[in-house]
């Protein structure tokens, strides 16, 4: 993973120092030399190379960035890359295993819950931190928790069943 | 968008905190949930020099009833962790009511609400239970701990009365001296848009009579409202179809709203009106349900 600066010269490079910072993503320790103004957003995105973290509004209204740290889904255009040093980060790219789709995708593909794909990563994200705290939401505790991302496509429906299909096939597999 | 370039630190306490302040001269700012801060600094509207990131900072994320019955928040306190605490459901109507109405629900797992007094946007919601709770903001720099009223908190829209080297470590809403109740009631055009109005009512009764009572608007006015002849026209009396009508009334008359692309200013005027008169009610319907019960 490389990321790469405007070389400032020494002085300033002494006044706004790198830093370095250790963390976890989708289960995968990473290591990264950043400037603290760096946005978790772009760090995903261009530092680890995963795109599936998408930016929408880039001004903490749309949620399409949405990534879980420490499990709690947060706005990752909202967040400073630095402040996830020893932190867990999952992105939409850590939810399927290699062979199984997450319940959660397994939902948005059953229920029709996108249509263009891109509020797609957020939603779910959201919806996982609903289902880690509450595993067997009503249908008001779904629209609630992905209350803060848009979608301009679906009119919400079928992302809302799609969630409650997860929540079904979630408590099923624990049975 | 990105920030401009800044000198960042992550103390692993307050004193170290404070003292990164210290020597921060002028333009440090003290991050915590970062919601209103980070996008600022993004817009170039906030162009700090020093970022002093407090959430390494352990022991501060609590919120906790102490003896006495005073509730504290501490400055890492998550607006989530209040929207889904227990404790505030039993104990603090106003405040359980209104935490999951802060902003969204991805900005409340990271936003806190000491970070938002702080802020001090005049629409904010935090400012407005508070002031009618009559809390206070606990600050702490090198010369120690001191209590600030919230009421004499905010000095104007995003202007706080910190030193530049004191950090606000925690917020406190002082014993109830009876039953509480009360409420915050939010009208919003979309979810997480600023409050077209918000209006925060908090009382405490003994028996039927309201003890004390704050009334704190927000939305409708350079500054958060705090509707205090209002209050006053409740406190010693009983909640009935009267008086009900004029804190309503005082406190419409206290709002200052302006015509925006949120609503004309009559319309919020009125939507005040509205609100107090339905949290005024709604209290007064569930003590009637419990005396009846």
């Amino acid at each position: 993973m490389t990321m790469v600066y405007d070389d400032l010269g020494d002085e300033a490079a002494e006044e706004f120092p790198v830093r370095k910072i250790r963390f976890t993503i989708n289960g995968k320790k990473k290591m990264a030399e950043i400037e603290p103004r760096l946005l978790l957003a772009d760090l995903i995105r261009g530092g680890v190379g995963l795109t599936g973290t998408h930016r929408g509004c880039d001004t903490t209204n749309c949620g399409a960035c949405t990534v879980l740290v420490d499990g709690r889904a947060i706005k990752s255009c909202t967040m400073l890359a630095v402040q996830v040093d020893g932190r867990e980060i999952t992105t939409v790219e850590g939810l399927a295993s290699a062979s199984e789709l997450h319940p959660l995708q397994e939902g948005f593909r059953q229920e029709h819950g996108l249509q263009c794909g891109f509020c797609t990563p957020g939603m779910m994200l959201a919806a996982k931190d609903l289902l880690d705290r509450n595993p067997d939401p009503t249908e008001e505790d779904v629209r609630w928790a992905i209350s803060g991302n848009l979608c301009r496509c679906t009119g919400y429906q079928n992302i809302v069943k799609s969630v409650l299909w997860a929540a079904e096939k979630l408590k099923a597999g624990e049975a | 968008m990105f920030p401009s370039r800044f000198r960042y630190e992550a103390p692993r306490s307050l004193d170290e905190a404070i003292g990164l302040l210290g020597d921060g001269g002028d333009y440090a700012k003290v991050l915590a949930g970062g919601q209103s801060l980070v996008p600022m600094m993004k817009l170039r509207f906030a162009s700090p020099e020093l970022l002093v990131d407090i959430n390494n900072v352990p022991g501060l994320a609590y919120h906790r009833t102490d003896p006495d019955g005073s509730l504290r928040i501490g400055a890492l306190c998550r607006h989530a962790d209040l929207e889904h605490s227990g404790l505030l459901k039993g104990t603090q109507p106003t405040m359980a009511q209104a935490a999951p109405l802060i902003a969204d629900p991805l900005v409340r797992n990271r936003g806190t609400l000491v970070g938002s007094l702080c802020h001090a946007d005049p629409q904010g919601d935090w400012a407005s239970v508070m002031l009618a709770l009559g809390g206070s903001v606990i600050a702490q720099g090198p010369r120690g701990r001191r209590a600030i009223p919230v009421a004499e908190f905010v000095t104007g829209p995003f202007q706080n009365v910190l030193e530049h080297d004191e950090i606000a470590v925690e917020a406190v809403v002082p014993p109830a001296t009876g039953v509480r109740s009360g409420g915050y009631l939010k009208l919003e055009r979309r979810v997480g848009d600023f409050a077209t109005v918000g209006v925060a009512v908090a009382l405490e009764r003994s028996g039927s009579v309201v003890a004390r009572a704050g009334i704190a608007l927000t939305g409708v006015g350079g500054s958060t409202i705090g509707a205090t002849e209002a209050a006053a026209a409740l406190s010693g009396r009983p909640l009935t179809g009267q008086t009900i009508r004029e804190a309503a009334e005082l406190a419409a008359r206290a709002a200052q709203p302006r015509t925006d692309h949120r609503g004309s200013a009559e319309y919020k005027r009125n939507l005040v009106r509205v609100f107090v008169t339905r949290l005024l009610s709604g209290v007064s319907a569930s003590s009637t349900a419990e005396r009846a019960a």
